[in-house]
């Protein structure tokens, strides 16, 4: 259940850009989550509902987008198959993680106070 | 401003951020592993389910390399220093990381633990994490190469099962092979087979903590990855 430490980890670098912003609340928070990244989205928004309580982001939506895996080829650039061998049937060459071991927050949107 | 009363309404401010969540964790794990590569010391993350043998594998490499080389290890579980001492009887000086309720060690405890170890230059430091499958692998912490044991008495379809963990596994520890005679159900044909579904590039050495056997296949696969004196540490991988 590391998904409650990467809740934490969110919600500190949450507080870091409202605090240089001057940010009194959030009101929007997006993320993208591989589908290699390791975590699992239901159990991250489990955590991000228990831990939000008394933080900015109390009252923040979270949006999470999910990103599928993606694997190529390095060398001629071809897309693997999905449950295929991992490495290029024309090059030989091991394939490479194009895609889908993300786990970022792309946007916050925070309420500024107009004074 | 609102234009009624002058309560000064809040602006709703975008902003894009688009960095890891987990940007600290990468920050601490960095420094880390600029300590190993300035100490010239080969960091090794040691991962896998519990009872795979990731210590019995530790004692084999400790009683086998005693004098020849300086071993350290680090010892991550949830409670009790039991792996840190059976390692320490193996000629490991070795620290133990209890975690409580944790499931993973990450570069902060690595960090902190590093601090308290009794020896200063070692050649090679263990990092043997928390037994779980799962959530290790997603925290770096700072290490050169990440291995992982995978017992035989695990059953074929593992590495199917907990891809995130094989796609970051530098090398594949099949221990308990000495074991094999009384599984006629598994097959390591078909353990190699699924570990090519989820390993670009599978590397896989068979071992048995009890016999020996596999035991050199290791020794070596760990020398040459040895940073060499006074090189940029041809050995040394920066994950992505």
């Amino acid at each position: 259940m590391h998904e409650y430490s990467i809740v934490q980890a969110l919600f500190e670098r949450v507080e870091a850009e409202a605090a240089s912003r001057g940010a009194s609340t959030v009101r929007h928070l997006s993320v993208s989550i591989g589908e290699l990244a390791g975590v699992e989205i239901d159990l991250l928004r489990t955590a991000y509902g228990v831990f939000r309580e008394r933080t900015l982001c109390e009252n923040a939506e979270l949006s999470i987008v999910p990103v599928p895996a993606r694997w190529e080829c390095p060398v001629c650039r071809a897309p693997l198959a999905r449950g295929a061998i991992l490495r290029c049937p024309d090059c030989g060459v091991p394939a490479r993680l194009a895609a889908g071991d993300e786990i970022v927050l792309d946007r916050i949107e925070m309420e500024v106070s107009d004074v | 401003m609102c234009d009624s009363c002058g309560c000064g309404d809040p602006e709703i401010v975008p902003v894009e951020v688009h960095d890891r969540i987990l940007a600290g964790n990468d920050r601490t794990a960095r420094h880390n592993r600029e300590h190993f590569v300035a100490k010239g010391t080969l960091a090794i993350n040691l991962m896998g389910s519990p009872g795979a043998g990731k210590t019995a594998v530790l004692e084999a490499t400790g009683r086998a390399l005693q004098g020849r080389m300086r071993l350290g290890a680090l010892a991550g579980d949830l409670e009790t220093d039991r792996d840190a001492q059976r390692l320490m009887r193996a000629g490991i000086p070795s620290v133990s990381i209890t975690t409580g309720s944790a499931c993973h060690l990450d570069a902060e405890l690595v960090h902190r633990a590093l601090h308290g170890f009794p020896v200063a230059d070692l050649d090679l430091l263990f990092i043997e994490n928390v037994g779980n499958l799962v959530c290790p692998a997603v925290y770096d912490l700072g290490q050169a190469a990440n291995v992982v044991a995978l017992s035989v008495t695990e059953g074929d379809d593992k590495p199917l099962k907990y891809p995130v963990m094989f796609r970051k596994a530098d090398l594949v520890l099949l221990t308990k092979t000495d074991l094999l005679p009384h599984l006629p159900d598994v097959s390591v044909p078909a353990i190699e087979d699924a570990l090519a579904h989820v390993m670009p590039d599978p590397r896989i050495l068979r071992l048995s903590a009890r016999t020996g056997e596999g035991l050199d296949a290791w020794l070596d696969w760990l020398a040459a990855r040895r940073p060499a004196a006074g090189a940029t540490s041809p050995g040394i991988r920066v994950p992505a």
